[in-house]
């Protein structure tokens, strides 16, 4: 099977490694990279449980060539929070109103949430709606997690 | 009730902070060294002779460790059936697709290779011919005397049939009904679908003989048990561990037959083999539900006061069923009659194999007592000219009703169905929308109102089910650490019983750790199913803390020359009532109880830990009413839910925000049943809904605002809880398909039950000749 070189920075480190061509950035991410925090839910671009920050942009990572990331920054949900352990307040949203329960889908929710809000400080509940219906949630019936990202809005915080 | 101060909280829950920043450790992230990726062949034809099957190229393809068929692994099959369930026929024990395969999907050939993406290229290696012959779909053909049969070993394609027994009282109350309702309810076939997909890795250790095994279950202790039966050996040489878990809504409660093959393959190899299923294979080929049937007909006076009900109940359980041949007859049967006062109740029921995959639990999988009768009570309340609200309110079992005991003998105490319904009617402002579906009407909307009210027999404990265990323990420095036999899949089992030991024990929740899903450390426990965990573990855990808390006393008031009964704890203190310094903290008792053991009182033990095994009764009955309402589009068959209350009661709630999760999520399953989700099979056996582009799961754009009333009327245990995690579902399709049904009132179109997708809707729009 044909590899190629990449080289990409994850979560602002900055690694080179050789894959085939053929495998996802998701299987790179979690399993060349470790970072596991990133789910497999369909592995064909509906659930949304993959999803991470290519250059700024939600993306399905499940989607993509882990080499057609070369040369991007990627943030996973990883990288979202502070290493000594600090939610970020999308993250202290969700956990206030209770926006996950097996926490499987919560990845790419919380992801895809931080890309929104950077872009839409002032949703109104139809914009939320719409733009968390890329992801799917089967434990939570979307009420906590729909709350949750307008409590993070409402307080202003876009990251 | 009142709340204490840690139960009937709303606190966040100590799960979330690691599942939000990517730290959740789930089955696809287990490392084990050494770990080999298994894929399957599986059959493309619903019913055939398997007449070739070649894996030499499979063998020989880069990285792959081993190709094993049935003629491998079959004859290593010792015990499938499992303990506890009713006597009944049980499809072979065919790990693997032997001589014919039975349903689309069935596995072949497991591969097991160095990682998933060799093991996937080899199964495409595999040549396999399979003569096709016509498979057996229908459960009205499958029932036929000279139907093919699914399973020709068994010899029926019925393995389980509960009768319609002769009964001169019912047929009299028919004979003299007012009004006679006849009605046949379908519920069709949907998945449980958890958004992680089925795991599991096995690691058989040759030298020691001993097997680990992580899994992605809700029952550590059943895989155990299982496994020891599957492979013949002790279950003290089996260890369970299971990972975070990304739901599981019934799908995970046992394993099934290509899960049995990748325990087998790494029994065979020596070497650990892992298995992580793909969403394909988890739609058309783990396990599916509903699917199922029920004739109905109801008797009642001339003030539609309910004389009788009758249910003739037939399940498509497809070809092989996660709990061997059972449907869910047995659980349909006592509860017929629901939320009602019905003196006379037959039942009947088949269970009927078909060329399909095979049905596993799925969150209230006996919910057709409530999802039928619902429907028959406004199917009823059109038919007499009553209003549904006031059909029900004539009918419905009321406070001084109590204890009921249903025409099943089993009696129903503590429950507040027409509280519930008075609330869930007051929520929802049911006059005033009536004015306005009058009005909307005069407008060309067609707006409808819904109602499904359920008692739901949760925590059904017997058997295997009875009972739980829970060790309390706290260490010489204070710290409290909790076992549990439970496998939480996502229901916050860790916060909420860290909540009902720090009530009884007195200390704060962070100095509290609760440890699950591991065999080895935890006594032996059924799992998290059947909305048991609040009442099972939760009493449990209570008695095992008030326990220990008697010894901290005990040893406190000795240390402190006091009487016990002027002591008191708090904040992990014990402490002389009305003094501020005279008291112990929890760190002081744990030196004293591990490392001071001698200045302890004669007779006192050392150590701190208590052990409690609580056994609950048959049923602890729990009850919700919801109403919703909708708009349906005439044009366009589109179903729009405006608005959705649930009134509950669960009896204490030890955190409301858990509570509410759980409604929220299982109506959201109901309506998404309902209105999207749909698994279809064509004329061949050919699933054609394998993929979330064609099996649509409700959206955040799809779901309502979903309101929550609480009426908390304590159950007789000590802690006074239900369980109520499948409640939601149970009640939900009923509402809203009675409220799709009361929209299109107008047209005079006959629903009887689900799908009522668009085109559904716009079909039956039709025959009633709009």
């Amino acid at each position: 099977m044909r590899e190629m070189a990449l080289t990409l920075t994850v979560n602002g480190e900055r690694f080179s490694r050789t894959v085939e061509v053929r495998r996802t950035l998701a299987d790179f991410l979690r399993d060349d990279l470790c970072l596991t925090g990133t789910h497999l839910g369909c592995e064909h671009g509906v659930c949304g449980a993959c999803t991470v920050l290519l250059d700024g942009d939600a993306v399905r990572s499940c989607l993509m060539f882990a080499v057609q990331a070369d040369g991007a920054e990627v943030t996973t949900i990883e990288g979202l929070s502070k290493r000594d352990g600090g939610l970020t307040p999308i993250q202290a949203a969700f956990q206030a109103e209770h926006g996950l329960q097996c926490g499987y889908c919560t990845p790419g929710f919380v992801v895809s949430a931080h890309a929104f809000l950077a872009e839409h400080p002032n949703p109104s509940d139809e914009e939320i709606r719409e733009a968390l219906s890329g992801n799917l949630c089967r434990c939570t019936g979307y009420q906590g997690i729909i709350a949750a990202v307008k409590r993070a809005a409402n307080t202003g915080v876009s990251s | 009730m009142t709340a204490g101060r840690f139960m009937g909280q709303a606190i966040a829950r100590t799960e979330d902070p690691r599942l939000l920043t990517g730290r959740g450790r789930y089955i696809a992230d287990v490392v084990v060294p050494g770990a080999s990726d298994a894929a399957f062949l599986r059959s493309e034809v619903a019913r055939g002779t398997i007449v070739g099957l070649d894996t030499e190229a499979a063998r020989s393809a880069p990285g792959v460790r081993a190709v094993f068929t049935a003629a491998d692994l079959n004859p290593r099959v010792h015990e499938t059936s499992l303990a506890g369930l009713l006597e009944a026929p049980y499809p072979p024990k065919y790990c693997l697709a032997e001589k014919d395969v039975r349903f689309v999907g069935d596995p072949i050939a497991i591969v097991v290779a160095e990682n998933r993406y060799l093991a996937e290229d080899a199964v495409e290696l595999i040549e396999v011919d399979i003569d096709p012959q016509v498979p057996v779909l229908d459960v009205d053909a499958a029932r036929d005397r000279d139907s093919d049969l699914v399973h020709p070993e068994v010899g029926t394609n019925t393995p389980m049939v509960i009768p319609l027994f002769d009964d001169p009282e019912l047929e009299a109350a028919f004979a003299q009904a007012a009004h006679l309702v006849r009605d046949t309810v379908t519920m069709h076939r949907y998945v449980q679908v958890p958004m992680e997909c089925r795991g599991i890795i096995a690691d058989w250790n040759p030298h020691d003989k001993q097997l680990t095994v992580w899994s992605s279950t809700q029952s550590v202790h059943g895989v155990q048990a299982f496994l020891a039966g599957l492979l013949g050996i002790g279950t003290n040489q089996i260890r369970v561990l299971q990972p975070d878990v990304g739901g599981g809504f019934g799908q995970k409660t046992m394993l099934m037959r290509d899960e049995w093959a990748v325990v087998l393959a790494a029994t065979l190899l020596g070497r650990p083999v892992r298995w992580i299923e793909d969403r394909r294979e988890n739609l058309v080929a783990a396990a599916h539900a509903r699917d199922e049937k029920m004739d109905l007909s109801m008797a009642l006076d001339g003030d539609g006061t309910i004389t009788a009900i009758r249910g003739e109940h037939i399940e498509n359980i497809g070809a092989y069923q996660t709990m061997g041949s059972m449907g869910s007859g047995a659980l349909v049967a006592p509860f017929l009659s629901n939320a009602y006062k019905v003196p006379k109740v037959g039942y009947a029921n088949q269970a009927v194999y078909t060329n399909t995959c095979g049905k596993a639990p799925y969150r209230g999988p006996f919910l057709m007592y409530a999802v039928g009768i619902e429907q028959l009570m406004d199917t009823a309340a059109r038919q007499i000219g009553i209003d549904p609200l006031e059909l029900r309110r004539r009918n419905v079992i009321r406070t001084q009703d109590l204890p009921y005991t249903l025409p099943s003998t089993l009696c129903m105490d503590a429950i507040t169905p027409a509280e519930t319904l008075d609330q869930a009617a007051s929520m929802i402002d049911y006059d005033g929308f009536r004015a306005e579906q009058a009005v909307a009407r005069k407008q060309g909307r067609y707006l409808g109102i819904g109602i499904g009210l359920c008692v739901e027999p949760s925590a059904i404990a017997f058997g295997g089910l009875a009972t739980e265990a829970a060790v309390v323990r706290m260490d010489h420095s204070g710290k409290v650490t909790v076992l549990l036999g439970s496998s939480s899949t996502g229901m916050s089992v860790t916060t909420t019983m860290k909540q009902v030991v720090a009530e009884h024990l007195g200390c704060a929740p962070e100095d509290i750790s609760i440890v699950q899903g591991d065999t080895a450390a935890t006594g032996y426990g059924a799992g998290t199913m059947g909305s048991r965990s609040a009442v099972l573990y939760g009493n449990a855990v209570a008695a095992a803390s008030i326990e220990l808390r008697s010894k901290l006393l005990d040893i406190a008031a000795d240390a402190l020359e006091a009487a016990v009964e002027d002591l008191d704890i708090d904040d992990g203190r014990v402490f002389v009532r009305g003094t501020a310094t005279k008291g112990m903290k929890f760190a002081e008792l744990g030196q004293l109880a591990y490392m001071g053991h001698d200045m302890l009182a004669p007779g006192m033990r050392p150590g701190l830990e208590a052990f409690h095994r609580y056994k609950a009764p048959p049923f602890t009955f729990s009850n919700a009413c919801h109403i919703c309402t909708c708009e349906v589009d005439v044009d366009t068959g589109r179903v729009t839910i405006l608005r959705y209350v649930v009134s509950e009661d669960c009896g204490r709630m030890i955190n409301p925000k858990v509570v509410e999760g759980q409604i929220f999520g299982g109506v959201v399953q109901g309506l998404g049943g309902v209105l999207y989700e749909h698994m279809i099979y064509d004329d061949d056996g050919n699933p054609l809904t394998s993929t979330f582009v064609d099996y649509l799961l409700p959206t955040a754009c799809e779901v309502p605002t979903i309101e929550v009333g609480h009426i908390e009327s304590p159950a007789a245990n000590p802690l006074g809880v239900k369980g109520m995690g499948e409640g939601g579902a149970i009640a939900s399709p009923a509402a809203v398909v009675n409220a799709v049904a009361d929209a299109l009132t107008p047209f005079g179109v006959t629903v009887s039950g689900s799908p009522l997708g668009p085109k559904q809707i716009l079909d039956m729009i039709a025959t009633a000749g709009h």
